[in-house]
């Protein structure tokens, strides 16, 4: 499953070198997955990213969706992926301050983290999602990091400037057939949000052919189950602090009325 | 009934004797409803190591969340035992744990940090200086192990010095979100909050350099206080 957004892909998931722009075969690209859904939604221009490397590779126009190249390599490491909008287009709802911290230092330092943790593991040469679901229950330092990095960069992915609203088409008539209501919808969304005690995640999904409202704990995440997830709202509190305080159901309420990106929603409903 | 035995626990002064701050007593207006207790010192003392803005909102909003949500938790609990309802009683521990843990354990925070003009970040002396040295070499190693190991707390958690009495010495743990330390059979004598509420407007992403500063702070005469407690 891909979820890149924006068209800025890092090729393969290799930091590039001055070299060649060598990708990890072994890696299926956690950037160059490609899905048409998302290629012709996520048609907006590559946005300028204040993160190094994705600006290095986007000098080396690789603003492109790149199968990776053979012969396997097996080292590669894990890249921060672009953010998909400049940093101030969230605001007023979402700072550029916050996401200063919680884009360039928290999910900065998962992707290190994981970088080191990695290396000589069963884990190299794997996907980041594979990672994340072969970790699970069995190694929480690499398993925390993996599905923070995944968590992450779905969060953003479930934001866009001018967000908000609703979505349209079957995406919509399914959240109606199962919540009763758009509105009972985000009451239900946001009682999950608020009441994720501590840090976590609440998320849209879909599993089989039904909707559903999850919250997941610290850095727990849906696919380590069968389910697909839509969007998430991030409820650690760094997610929401600097911006909102103790206040988190403002926030949800935001993130629902302000933020929230119904158009990537539907393009992971209707996969 | 679990919660009655969190509340019982808390000390009426919450161990304030022979601190340089008044002593306000826990104020039980009804049955087992709880209030927010008064900080020992204004909102400002423990700058520049913990902002003046983080201790308001930190006793204001956190604190007395968990205090408002506790009473209403504990008041339909006493209502379904009175009914007899289990199925109500038990779908509400998980409300009573968090408000609960969290009230028990912000009540004994605020009463763990001093300003410096208090005694605050002054080294522990006599048997609890000793009990350290014994258990860890020092107080330096102490702290760094106490920090390491707070600093790895997963998600929302907290930081705990306590007392084993089976064991008869100190012990470091850590708790996840508001689990109170006695689930652990240890006796609280020293909590450090690491939920992000507690520092991130000041040390932001910096969780490591607020355990490195909040030492400054700590009020090791409360904790000699919790610990002769716990001893005898």
């Amino acid at each position: 499953m891909a979820f890149v957004s924006g068209a800025v892909a890092v090729a393969g998931s290799h930091i590039a070198s001055s070299s060649t722009a060598a990708s990890c075969a072994s890696h299926p690209a956690f950037f160059a997955q490609k899905s048409v859904a998302f290629r012709e939604y996520a048609g907006f221009k590559p946005v300028t990213s204040f993160n190094r490397v994705a600006k290095f590779a986007a000098s080396r126009n690789a603003v492109k969706f790149v199968a990776p190249a053979t012969p396997a390599v097996t080292r590669c490491a894990f890249d921060l992926p672009p953010l998909p909008f400049e940093k101030t287009a969230l605001e007023p709802y979402y700072s550029s301050n916050t996401l200063d911290f919680h884009y360039g230092k928290h999910h900065q330092a998962y992707v290190t983290n994981l970088n080191k943790l990695v290396p000589g593991t069963e884990f190299e040469g794997k996907s980041l999602e594979e990672i994340v679901k072969l970790s699970a229950g069995k190694n929480p330092a690499v398993f925390n990091n993996a599905a923070q990095i995944y968590n992450h960069t779905f969060f953003w992915s479930s934001m866009k400037p001018n967000g908000g609203g609703q979505p349209t088409g079957a995406l919509l008539d399914k959240i109606v057939q199962t919540f009763g209501s758009f509105e009972n919808f985000k009451t239900e969304f946001k009682t999950a949000a608020v009441t994720q005690f501590g840090s976590g995640w609440a998320w849209l999904v879909k599993e089989k052919d039904s909707l559903k409202i999850v919250k997941t704990l610290n850095a727990e995440t849906p696919i380590t189950t069968a389910a697909v997830p839509l969007i998430t709202v991030d409820v650690w509190e760094h997610a929401y602090y600097l911006d909102y305080q103790n206040r988190r159901p403002d926030y949800v309420d935001t993130f629902l009325n302000n933020l929230v990106n119904w158009d990537f929603a539907a393009a992971n409903f209707a996969k | 009934m679990i919660a009655r035995a969190i509340i019982k626990g808390l000390p009426r002064n919450l161990g304030l004797a022979g601190s340089c701050a008044p002593v306000h007593a826990v104020s039980f207006a009804s049955k087992a409803a709880v209030t927010l207790p008064d900080l020992p010192y204004d909102y400002g003392a423990l700058e520049p190591i913990i902002s003046g803005e983080i201790m308001k909102i930190h006793h204001q909003k956190h604190h007395q969340a968990y205090v408002n949500n506790f009473n209403i938790a504990q008041e339909k609990y006493l209502d379904a035992e009175a009914k007899e309802d289990i199925s109500t009683m038990v779908s509400l521990q998980g409300a009573i744990k968090f408000n609960g843990g969290g009230h028990v354990n912000h009540s004994i925070f605020w009463t763990n940090l001093a300003p410096q003009s208090c005694g605050g970040g002054e080294a522990p002396t006599g048997d609890l200086a000793q009990a350290i040295n014994a258990e860890f070499g020092s107080l330096q190693a102490f702290q760094e192990k106490f920090n390491g190991l707070t600093a790895a707390v997963q998600g929302s958690g907290w930081g705990w010095l306590g007392y084993d009495k089976g064991a008869k010495k100190l012990a470091i743990a850590t708790c996840a979100n508001q689990d109170p330390l006695s689930i652990t059979g240890l006796v609280p004598l020293l909590g450090i909050d690491v939920w992000e509420h507690a520092y991130y407007l000041q040390y932001k992403n910096m969780r490591p350099d607020y355990l490195k500063a909040i030492w400054k702070v700590v009020n090791w005469r409360n904790v000699a206080e919790r610990y002769a407690a716990a001893k005898s």
